[in-house]
């Protein structure tokens, strides 16, 4: 974590809002995020979680509102007034997406290696050898063994293939991270191996994150700060420690004791 | 060469209507302009199926004139079924005259191969495309491709390129091989094999690709830049045979293997009939063996 008093943060939101029609998708969201630090955003299906990522990772433009990235040289750039080639240059080099489903976010029909690489040769890498051994490399660190680098994703299991989609996010080596649902759809084992794994990447490469959720495990094991959505607004906001052991909000208080106690 | 006729009476020249043909060169015109981007254009039903040449043989007519004369060749010979049927099919409607001969053509139409010959400034050649959009192969969606394109986007490129070398130790794509123009814009050079993409390189003839089924021309005007795409650790390169054409005994040429029996014979021959026939009438003569399974190994 920074001195949030001398760092200027790394995304600032203001007064986002995303309607589909009539229909609210999230309304008058407004937080900050410093370098460093990850932010947990919870709430039940429907509440707007989705959508609140999706508008910050740039992959759906707000109604109304504004996002802010400060990048590599220190420039603050309003995301929605960058020019498209620009904002899809942030999103394949400054940040990564991590998908709920690692289908969305894997090209399925090459290999592993091709995968991870693929960033690589984006931005201009033209060496086989190189893209070879930096996926080689990643392969390593997401903990997948180096003789399926060949091999696609199709043949993975699950877990080997949400943790191959963080891998090709990460050889870029990002400054940001948007992840939804991480570890929807993993087993309780593999769950925890991949946040165990997500953690000491996220220590080790001081990257910071926004992880949208509906486990409040996973938050309380990633995020340093939680924010609580519902019907589109966000309800509460606080410290993640603060926000589970002292919920404030109906909904949060609804929200913390719905979950078994062991 | 066979002297032009009087085109068939009852048909426009060259089969299209003039309208048709003005919409095309139009087309053309930008496609000139904008080397290896791919110009939509309102393709027309022509008699002869998708796949055959409708793109190709739209833009043949739009710019072939009463003193053209036309070579049509198909996998580089003139006298398969495409290439002879075409041929026709502008003899009668526009009763040019033809020619098998490469240097004597002012418009080439071809599937399938670049001649042996080297073209010159007054020949345009008129490519045969059925998909014209090479990075189809990575990204299914069209809208994604032309943001692709116009961001100038081919990274992903490289990504098959990549899964061929890890998966067949080398580049395994040997035809359609994906060409950047001008520096600008990535583009499928028609399924041409790789043995031909030097030829595109500065080429003195305006070449011009014509996407029927797809509705698409592109261009590559005369002396522009064509570069194969590849890896610093794995460059471009051509096709090589062990054997010389068993004709004309010609090393320099995309040779073809021809089955001559049930026993495993074959014959190494150029693809390009017409440089076979020069080379022969000026008294080359190749080891015309029959090639046996095997016997390229030590025995």
């Amino acid at each position: 974590m920074t001195d949030t008093e001398t760092t200027p943060p790394l995304l600032e939101v203001e007064d986002l809002t995303r309607l589909y029609g009539s229909r609210v998708g999230c309304q008058n969201v407004r937080f900050s995020l410093w370098p460093g630090e990850i932010v947990g955003i919870v709430g039940e299906s429907g509440s707007g979680k989705t959508t609140l990522l999706n508008c910050l990772s740039a992959s759906l433009e707000p109604t109304s509102g504004s996002v802010y990235y400060r990048d590599r040289l220190d420039r603050r750039l309003d995301l929605w007034r960058l020019s498209e080639s620009e904002r899809r240059m942030l999103m394949r080099t400054d940040w990564g997406i991590v998908h709920q489903n690692p289908r969305d976010g894997l090209r399925m029909d090459v290999s592993a290696g091709a995968n991870i690489g693929e960033r690589l040769m984006a931005v201009g890498a033209r060496h086989y050898g190189d893209i070879r051994a930096e996926a080689g490399t990643w392969m390593r660190r997401v903990e997948i063994e180096l003789d399926r680098i060949d091999d696609r994703p199709t043949s993975f299991s699950g877990g080997m293939q949400q943790r191959l989609q963080i891998a090709r996010n990460l050889v870029s080596k990002p400054r940001l991270i948007f992840m939804d649902e991480p570890t929807g759809g993993l087993d309780v084992s593999v769950q925890a191996r991949l946040l165990d794994l997500l953690r000491g990447l996220v220590t080790d490469l001081g990257l910071s994150a926004v992880v949208v959720t509906h486990d409040l495990a996973v938050t309380r094991l990633l995020a340093h700060r939680l924010m609580v959505m519902r019907r589109g607004e966000v309800v509460e906001h606080g410290l993640t420690d603060q926000v589970l052991d002292d919920p404030q909000h109906p909904y949060t208080q609804l929200l913390v004791s719905s979950i078994l106690q062991t | 060469m066979t002297a032009a006729a009087s085109p068939l009476a009852g048909y426009n020249f060259a089969y299209l209507d003039e309208q048709t043909k003005r919409m095309i060169r139009r087309a053309i015109l930008k496609a000139v302009a904008v080397p290896g981007y791919q110009v939509p254009f309102g393709s027309r039903e022509m008699p002869l199926p998708y796949g055959w040449g409708t793109g190709g043989i739209q833009v043949t007519a739009s710019i072939i004139g009463r003193d053209d004369v036309l070579k049509v060749i198909d996998q580089g010979a003139d006298d398969t079924t495409n290439a002879v049927s075409i041929r026709q099919f502008f003899a009668r409607t526009a009763g040019v005259a033809t020619t098998e001969h490469t240097p004597d053509a002012s418009i080439i139409q071809t599937r399938h191969r670049i001649p042996e010959t080297p073209l010159s400034d007054d020949q345009i050649l008129v490519y045969q495309v059925p998909i014209p959009e090479p990075l189809r192969w990575i990204e299914p969606r069209e809208t994604e491709t032309r943001k692709m394109h116009a961001l100038a986007e081919y990274g992903v490129m490289h990504v098959k390129l990549y899964e061929d070398i890890a998966r067949f130790g080398q580049i395994n794509t040997s035809y359609n091989y994906p060409v950047l123009v001008n520096h600008r814009y990535l583009m499928a050079p028609s399924p041409i094999p790789k043995f031909d993409n030097p030829k595109m390189n500065r080429m003195r003839a305006l070449q011009l690709f014509g996407a029927g089924r797809e509705k698409r021309i592109y261009a590559v005007p005369p002396f522009t830049r064509v570069e194969s795409l590849d890896f610093e650790d794995y460059p471009f390169e051509v096709q090589h045979w062990d054997h010389v054409c068993a004709l004309c005994g010609a090393a320099d040429s995309y040779l073809d293997e021809v089955i001559t029996d049930d026993h495993g014979g074959r014959m190494f021959i150029c693809s390009d009939s017409d440089y076979c026939a020069g080379r022969r009438e000026r008294g080359h003569v190749g080891p015309q063996e029959t090639v046996r399974f095997g016997s390229d190994a030590a025995e």
